[in-house]
């Protein structure tokens, strides 16, 4: 399946890209979505903590199962104002 | 009026646009890009701005609703900057018209601070040597 995968402000800048789509397995979770993302970019892992998915513009838990099409974000904590 | 502006913000038309014959007060709250950033001796000399447009955006709706089903009937703008601010510019409005002054002071301080913690934009302090950092907003 395809997943769009769109990353902000720092995270963007360690992951290297701001939107890329993905090819992934069936089913995949956003907290497996993280962890192959941590395998290419180490530099990242430090930041799960602070970091909140969303899928298709709501916020998700990261044991939410991905499906074909779905846009994912990847939101750091927020610095408006 | 809900909306991201790549442009300079315009106060005079956030407030034609909140207001009418029902309201008595008008609110504007004006974030303003500050040269000095707490515990940081570096001077800024912009902001930069960049938001998950779609999510924002919805959220600042979902935000204005509810305002309004706190305060009651309310004219609301909120607009954020996107891209560069330069020192001194407005980054975020938020205009509030109520029909008397303390429920608009009231729901503009709600307003504002929902969209500090909730809302998708990222900002980037840039100091006058070049560097240069990402600053999150502490929880209100």
């Amino acid at each position: 399946m395809q997943v769009q995968v769109l990353a902000f402000a720092r995270l963007r800048e360690i992951l290297g890209f701001g939107a890329r789509r993905l090819d992934l397995p069936e089913g995949t979770t956003l907290d497996a979505l993280w962890a192959g993302l941590t395998r290419d970019a180490a530099d990242l892992a430090p930041f799960r903590a602070s970091t909140r998915f969303a899928r298709n513009g709501a916020l998700a838990d990261g044991t939410v199962a991905l499906r074909d099409g779905d846009e994912v974000a990847l939101l750091p904590p927020v610095g408006g104002g | 009026m809900i909306a991201l502006s790549a442009a300079p913000l315009d106060v005079d038309t956030l407030v034609r646009a909140v207001r009418s014959d029902a309201h008595g007060a008008v609110v504007t709250f004006l974030g303003t890009t500050r040269e000095r950033s707490p515990g940081d001796p570096r001077p800024v000399v912009a902001l930069e701005y960049e938001a998950y447009e779609s999510m924002a955006v919805a959220v600042m709706e979902e935000i204005a609703a509810e305002t309004r089903e706190r305060f009651g009937p309310l004219g609301i703008a909120m607009v954020h900057r996107t891209g560069r601010v330069s020192l001194g510019e407005p980054s975020v409005a938020v205009v509030v018209a109520a029909p008397h002054r303390g429920r608009a002071f009231e729901a503009c301080r709600y307003a504002i601070d929902a969209l500090k913690s909730r809302v998708a934009v990222w900002k980037r302090e840039i100091y006058r040597d070049g560097d240069a950092a990402w600053i999150e907003n502490t929880p209100s």
